[in-house]
């Protein structure tokens, strides 16, 4: 076990150095002296110019200022806003758990529906009911998030007027925050109305989040269940009389998950993507909405640290999801 | 001497064989005809067009389509905020999309199933440092590495195509690299390298048309993902300027109507899921005529 994940861990660091390589030269790649992209029209002295430069570091060789950004990013220091001039992993871990809500809140309603789309589709294999939810799902996987939302939006808000248009909360509550998870927050103050609040606002972002997350383990599942299925222990189990439900509940979907698993672990990568576009349609503030914004107030630190968290993250989640498949299969922990 | 050979059966063109197995999947044959017409429309929007894309006309601002309480029929899909034809744009649109996903997939295929095939034959230093590289950029989810990319290089159309056509690169390499992994122990590739056959041409006229089936597949499921991707960095504000039709972009200022305006938001979103749909139809329907392997059960 533990070799197997040291053999993990040989392939995931040189990824990791790779993506420093990627957002260290991101930042020297930007067309124009970064100088005097961060202080924009304003008309410089060189005595400035010169100081900018030794205290960014920038008049040294290339080799040693990405020695410095990565001894620095290994101590924490990944550099600061240029708007904000607060470093960015503080912003980060500041907005990361809005994101974290809305991304758990999206897997869960993607889990639920798409297991259940993909059981009942292998069950009635052939029907109109398993093309209609196949044909649902394609169409889902398929679909533009950010134009599904604005969909959303002027269906269920505008017209309907059940949810909020955005943000995460009301702005009459003021909850403090503790976990920076609302749900949690608004339950830790004993405030109902928050709590409802809170949940309201995140119904729509959940469910566009959630899409094609829901599309892919439909199918999966789908697949998974119509090989097992097949197999033998499940005819004795027909034999035997066990009751239907009881057959592709406990007797199929457990076999079938394994797959499915999987494939859940490998879609917080399309969440992380998908919560970009989430986050500005819905003004969740979270670091997809954060990026964004950096990118357009073209404040460079923040996209680089940005883009390199996020990176990190999905590399271990990637990881724990490869470990923890290693864990339930032994046959994969055994393989070269 | 007299011909006892069996006749030759007439087997059917590979064309022909290909098309009897495609048409059996009638999704993927109606989504043919849909990008079909695409096409077409996309090729003839200058002279289908009802109006010019850019003409505004200001008698007519964000007029409802006739079908849905709108007055003129001279805007079958009503107008938009400065009173454009957003049929007429849609139509337009279609060109860019289109445009966009060709030139993207063409600069992530050619350059992609050459590093592949270079991987292949060559396994050693150049191989491994390739994959790893492969490895590096499929860290990141396509739409963020091209978000990092346009925000490095910086908005524009043909940013985005540069931008989409790298995040789609590391699919073109795995997949060239392992049909040509298969092919390179088959008997009929030693035989050709035994008569004396160079490298390149092992590489381009003896393996490579072996795996084109597996690469076609994907080429056509980049094209929606890559019509997709475009019109989400278009709707970040990151890709194609404003005045131009972009569908992506043209949601990005329909954001401000949805309250007053549903049709502005309506239409370019059908558009882009019709498309993109119709695409991973087509994707499936090529797959399981080209490869009957991989056929789902």
């Amino acid at each position: 076990m533990f070799t197997f994940i040291l053999r993990r861990l040989a392939v995931v660091i040189p990824t990791f150095l790779g993506i420093t390589v990627l957002a260290f030269a991101l930042i020297h790649l930007i067309p124009g002296d970064p100088v005097l992209v961060m202080v924009g029209e304003r008309k410089l002295d060189p005595e400035f110019y010169k100081a900018a430069m030794t205290r960014l570091g920038l008049d040294q060789p290339l080799y040693l200022q990405y020695w410095h950004y990565l001894t620095g990013m290994l101590h924490g220091n990944l550099g600061e806003s240029i708007v904000t001039h607060e470093p960015v992993l503080s912003e980060f871990l500041k907005l990361f758990p809005a994101t974290l809500e809305l991304s758990i809140c999206a897997m869960i309603f993607a889990t639920v529906f798409g297991l259940a789309a993909g059981v009942i589709a292998a069950t009635r294999r052939g029907t109109v009911l398993d093309h209609g939810v196949m044909g649902a799902a394609l169409t889902g996987y398929s679909m533009p998030i950010f134009w599904w939302g604005l969909i959303l939006i002027i269906v269920f808000s505008v017209n309907l007027g059940w949810t909020p248009v955005s943000g995460r909360i009301d702005l009459e509550f003021d909850i403090a925050p503790r976990t920076g998870l609302m749900l949690i927050d608004t339950l830790l103050a004993h405030d109902l109305d928050a709590f409802k609040s809170a949940v309201m606002h995140l119904i729509l972002p959940s469910i566009v989040l959630g899409t094609i997350p829901l599309a892919v383990i439909a199918r999966m599942t789908r697949s998974a269940m119509l090989e097992v299925l097949r197999e033998d222990y499940i005819r004795t189990a027909r034999a035997k009389g066990l009751s239907p439900v009881r057959i592709v509940l406990v007797h199929a979907l457990r076999n079938a998950l394994m797959p499915v698993v999987t494939v859940i672990g490998l879609q917080v990568g399309t969440m992380l993507a998908g919560a970009v576009l989430t986050e500005t349609i819905f003004s969740w503030p979270g670091i997809g909405k954060w990026l964004i914004d950096s990118i357009s107030r073209r404040d460079y630190p923040v996209v680089q640290g940005g883009i390199l968290l996020v990176a990190t993250l999905i590399i271990l989640v990637n990881l724990l999801v490869d470990v923890l498949y290693g864990v339930i299969n032994p046959r994969i922990r055994h393989a070269r | 001497m007299a011909d006892n050979t069996l006749p030759t059966p007439a087997y059917p063109s590979p064309l022909k064989e290909f098309w009897l197995s495609f048409k059996v999947n009638k999704g993927a044959t109606v989504a043919l005809v849909y990008f079909v017409l695409l096409v077409l429309a996309a090729l003839l929007a200058p002279w289908i067009a009802p109006h010019a894309p850019a003409e505004q006309y200001r008698d007519a601002l964000l007029s409802p389509p006739p079908w849905a309480g709108g007055n003129a029929w001279r805007f079958v899909l009503g107008t938009d905020e400065v009173g454009r034809d957003i049929l007429s744009r849609l139509l337009h649109g279609a060109r860019l999309s289109l445009m966009i996903g060709f030139t993207s997939v063409l600069l992530s295929l050619i350059p992609g199933v050459v590093l592949g095939l270079v991987a292949a034959f060559y396994p050693g230093k150049i191989g491994t440092a390739i994959m790893r590289l492969m490895d590096i950029m499929m860290a990141l989810p396509s739409l963020l590495l091209a978000i990092a990319i346009v925000a490095v290089l910086g908005p524009g159309l043909g940013n985005t195509v540069l931008a989409i056509a790298i995040v789609g690169l590391p699919s073109y390499v795995r997949l060239a690299r392992a049909s040509a992994m298969t092919e390179l122990n088959r008997d009929y590739v030693i035989a050709s390298r035994l008569a004396g056959a160079g490298q390149l041409r092992l590489m381009f006229d003896t393996v490579l048309p072996n795996c084109m089936a597996p690469l076609i597949v994907q080429a056509t499921l980049g094209f929606s993902s890559a019509i997709l991707d475009a019109a989400a960095l278009g709707f970040l504000g990151l890709g194609a300027p404003p005045p131009m039709p972009e569908w992506g972009t043209m949601l990005a200022t329909a954001r401000d109507y949805i309250q007053s305006a549903w049709w502005v938001v309506t239409m370019p979103g059908l558009a882009i899921l019709i498309t993109v749909l119709a695409l991973n139809l087509m994707g499936d329907g090529l797959r399981d005529a080209l490869d009957p392997k991989l056929k789902k059960g």
